[in-house]
């Protein structure tokens, strides 16, 4: 069985971050690390993996410059068996279909039964990425998964909602995200971290799989950043004192913003 | 803007791609698994088992050991690496591993027969089991002549008596050997003749008392350990007869170098608090850190922690490459415990009151630095061996 999982270079979580106002941008100059819900996704690969057996093999991919390399070592680190990368400066800027679209160009080049997918990033925060890539696979999308099985070509998964959960099911191949609350991700072991010198690393470009350049990056991206702020200072604000009902009193005021 | 704190990353043109790899998880784990529950451990005093369970899984007790003897291949500058990051956040857990590998498997290792290093190390190297190694008594430690416990060779086994005083790691469940040394015969110009034996535990006769109520160290396992005929097979002796507090010796002069690390990461993690406190801490209308009496404190801490570094480092490259490194581990031990005292010292003075509240991150510190100018080798015994190294009369 072929999983695939989908790994993203992000800036820093504990850095402040900025947009750069020209461009309205991201900077993403700074120090960057491997999108931490990503993680989960890896560990629910190898999870898989360990279960199914060594016919099985995990392959990370990602969209990223030549200093995504570091992400990719840390996902080959933890277990996952080789990356695809693709490095192409014509995806620049792209927007989350963009994205969607390339990373499915490489998916598919690839092969997969199912790919495995961290519910957001923590740049962009959308969360869409895992749906527009099932659809440009063609394939079932579940999203948002908490757990998830394999049974043949049955897929089986909870998928989380504001109220509870969902059991689904499907054929595979097939796309799924993951929450925070699948697994603990394992840190990388030493032996793991020398493996990961030597395990292959496919650098791609988009003429290598076949998409032209008007399709992806900024000038193919369907959204536009009208203007970006800085976030306002903190401003009306009230305090509740607890004496014996701070916790009515603190809900009434939510309800009163219809916040519950 | 938040202040952003670097550590051992200053440094990295030293380190190549796997080390630095290795640090960098080590620091994600500390942050992130370790420091958020330093707080509770060192009030509690209760070791931390999951912890050490998720230290195992990442192949930290098996750094410098080969994959033979179920180690990771890599190499005690690894090793270093890895304690320097935990001790930025923890020293219990920090000395936790450092005695477990270089005091409970590295003799082993070093002076273990191939049935001994068969036996030992894969339950070692993993870290499904602790080892400790028992050299200080209560009326002795650098005094080697002061050694009273026995070994008597009797018809193929050793028969061990007397107690040994302040043993890291030797009470945990995980805990299944402890190597002493012992006093075997009279050698050389009636002076005691001292060998190492292993002595499995459990064993009939061998007991651990609860835990030392210690100043600092709250969530490492120390304790004094008594041995009343005990036995053993005459196999358990560990290297050559006559050569036990030689090899101890030995193991130290490495040992120091992972002692060195441990208190660099101290006295980094004095930095990393100070500079997140100062930079928070509003005083006369300012942030604290706008003020040069705070600046110069940090700045000169972090140059103390860098020197350190620099130090170590030094000592551990030379180990590798197989030069010369007894002078240089016994300054970079030396140096790094005292500039680790001095800046868990001028860190708590940075965190006024709030630094003398036990649950502050450096008032931890503080406590637990004071031992580091003590154990494996006091600061005395580092400028002892600096001076002999020098040649200087006398020594």
């Amino acid at each position: 069985m072929k999983i695939v999982v989908t790994v993203k270079l992000v800036p820093d979580t504990t850095a402040d971050k900025r947009i750069d106002p020209a461009t309205k941008r991201l900077v993403r100059t700074g120090e960057t690390v491997l999108n931490p819900f990503d993680e989960y996704a890896i560990e629910a690969a190898l999870q898989l993996k360990e279960k199914l057996g060594a016919e099985t093999t995990v392959t990370v991919v990602t969209m990223a410059p030549e200093r995504g390399k570091e992400v990719v070592r840390k996902a080959l680190a933890m277990g996952a068996d080789d990356a695809l990368m693709l490095s192409d400066p014509g995806c620049e800027g792209s927007d989350v279909m963009g994205t969607a679209y390339a990373l499915a160009g490489a998916i598919a080049k690839n092969g997969f039964d199912l790919v495995v997918c961290g519910t957001q990033s923590t740049d962009a925060i959308t969360g869409e990425l895992p749906g527009a890539l099932a659809e440009f696979l063609g394939v079932p999308g579940l999203t948002y998964g908490r757990k998830f099985e394999i049974d043949g070509t049955t897929l089986r998964a909870e998928r989380e909602t504001d109220s509870g959960f969902l059991k689904v099911t499907t054929g595979l191949p097939a796309v799924v995200s993951v929450t925070k609350s699948i697994n603990e991700p394992r840190y990388p072991s030493f032996k793991g971290i020398m493996a990961a010198k030597t395990k292959p690393t496919t650098t791609l470009s988009l003429a290598d799989l076949g998409i032209e350049a008007s399709a992806v990056g900024l000038g193919a991206a369907a959204t536009v950043v009208v203007d970006s702020a800085e976030r306002p200072a903190r401003g009306e604000h009230a305090v509740v004192k607890d004496e014996g009902d701070g916790g009515k009193r603190i809900a009434d005021f939510l309800v009163s913003r219809k916040l519950l | 803007m938040t202040a952003r704190v670097t550590g051992a990353s200053e440094f990295d043109y030293f380190l190549d791609d796997e080390h630095e790899a290795l640090r960098s998880t080590v620091e994600e784990f500390a942050r992130d698994a370790v420091a958020p529950r330093a707080a509770a451990m060192d009030a509690s005093g209760e070791f931390p088992y999951d912890l050490v369970a998720s230290m195992s899984k990442m192949g930290l007790f098996g750094l410098p050991f080969p994959e033979e003897y179920g180690g990771m291949g890599g190499d005690y500058f690894a090793l270093c690496l890895a304690i320097e990051e935990l001790a930025r956040v923890d020293s219990s857990v920090a000395i936790t591993l450092e005695a477990a590998v270089s005091l409970g498997a590295m003799p082993v290792f070093r002076f273990g027969t191939d049935e001994q290093r068969k036996e030992w190390l894969p339950q070692l190297t993993t870290g499904e089991a602790i080892g400790a190694f028992g050299l200080t008594e209560p009326d002795g430690g650098t005094d080697a002549g002061a050694t009273r416990t026995r070994a008597v060779l009797d018809a193929g086994t050793w028969r061990i008596d007397g107690t040994k005083a302040f043993i890291t790691n030797a009470g945990t469940t995980l805990t299944r050997l402890i190597t002493v040394t012992a006093v075997t015969g009279a050698g050389e110009g009636g002076r005691k003749e001292i060998s190492s034996v292993l002595v499995p535990v459990p064993s009939p006769g061998l007991s651990v008392a609860t835990p030392y109520s210690k100043v600092g160290w709250h969530a490492s396992d120390t304790r004094e350990v008594s041995l009343a005929g005990v036995v053993v097979p005459e196999a358990n002796l560990l290297g050559e007869r006559g050569r036990g507090f030689a090899n101890f010796l030995s193991i130290l002069d490495e040992g120091r170098i992972a002692i060195a690390a441990l208190a660099v990461g101290l006295a980094q993690g004095c930095v990393d608090e100070s500079v997140k406190y100062a930079s928070q801490r509003q005083a006369f209308g300012a942030a604290i850190g706008t003020y040069q009496a705070i600046q110069f404190k940090i700045a000169d801490m972090a140059v103390r922690a860098h020197t350190a570094r620099l130090a170590y480092h030094d000592a551990a490259a030379r180990m590798l490459a197989g030069k010369p490194f007894k002078k240089q581990a016994a300054m970079a031990k030396l140096y790094a415990s005292e500039i680790a005292v001095t800046n868990a010292r001028e860190a708590t003075q940075i965190h006024g009151g709030y630094g003398f509240m036990n649950e502050a991150p450096v008032a931890r510190f503080w406590r637990d630095s004071k031992v580091l100018e003590i154990g494996e080798g006091t600061s005395e015994v580092q400028r002892m061996l600096i001076a002999r190294e020098l040649g200087l009369p006398g020594t």
